[in-house]
């Protein structure tokens, strides 16, 4: 027998792995989405340099600027678990270790995430 | 130590030359940068969280956020992050042009790396203009 794979697992093309090209292809998306949402992060941001917490509030508290910055945090936070991942996978080679360190990422990602929306709701709604 | 076999085998064969050995190259420099900014940028985050919950969580949450930001440690940091974000936004874009197939030669790559390093510099030394001179803070 020259192939024990099943038609079925040749045409998914998912090696040992057991997944493909998804987390290359999700951390190119991120990047590309991140390339716009930056930018206005970037202008967001020295623009409420010495702001009053009023001025902070009138920005964050319109709806395209909220809209914006879920984004920028949303898309950014799920960058950071793609990109961490990479930098743990290369670097930590005990099991143990790595699977608490993957563990500890995607929590903290999950955590800062729900802190900064939870956050911005209240903004919204002052 | 007799349980590392590693140990054992080395004075009869020599490890291949590792990272140490080779002269630094920008393409190095600029690889392991952008993975360092990635972990300085994913740590930003946390910052931006803290801003928020000071925000949304009234003026004297908000003024001891802007007291830490505004002292010379915060400023410092709040700098390296803008830095380090110009330099991941720009290597990015590196990648990405690599991504459908460009720049992949080794005096392009060589050129780009250090075309990254200097932008970086120079957007940072933008945003330093720009606060020191008072033209930041537009929406404020």
């Amino acid at each position: 027998m020259r192939n024990m794979k099943t038609p079925l697992h040749r045409v998914r093309g998912l090696g040992s792995a057991h997944s493909g090209t998804g987390h290359f292809w999700h951390e190119r998306v991120t990047s590309v989405a991140l390339i716009p949402l930056t930018l206005w992060f970037a202008w967001a941001m020295l623009g409420l340099i010495n702001a009053s917490p009023v001025a902070a509030i009138g920005f964050l508290a319109h709806p395209w600027n909220a809209l914006l910055m879920m984004g920028f945090i949303v898309v950014t936070l799920y960058h950071v678990k793609l990109g961490m991942q990479v930098i743990i996978d290369d670097y930590v080679h005990t099991p143990g270790a790595k699977i608490a360190l993957l563990l500890l990422v995607r929590f903290a990602v999950i955590l800062t995430g729900a802190v900064s929306l939870f956050a911005l709701l209240g903004i919204v709604s002052l | 130590m007799a349980d590392n076999p590693q140990e054992q085998v080395q004075p009869t064969r020599p490890l291949s030359p590792h990272l140490t050995i080779y002269h630094w190259a920008p393409t190095m420099i600029v690889s392991i940068t952008h993975r360092a900014t990635g972990v300085a940028l994913s740590v930003g985050m946390l910052a931006l969280a803290a801003w928020l919950v000071a925000i949304s969580n009234g003026p004297d949450a908000y003024q001891a956020f802007y007291d830490l930001a505004a002292s010379p440690p915060g400023l410092v940091v709040l700098f390296g992050f803008a830095w380090a974000l110009a330099f991941h936004f720009l290597n990015g874009i590196r990648h990405l042009v690599w991504d459908v197939g460009y720049g992949f030669e080794k005096e392009t790559a060589r050129m780009s790396a250090l075309l990254v390093i200097g932008l970086s510099l120079l957007i940072a030394a933008g945003i330093f203009a720009l606060v020191w001179s008072g033209r930041a803070g537009y929406l404020a």
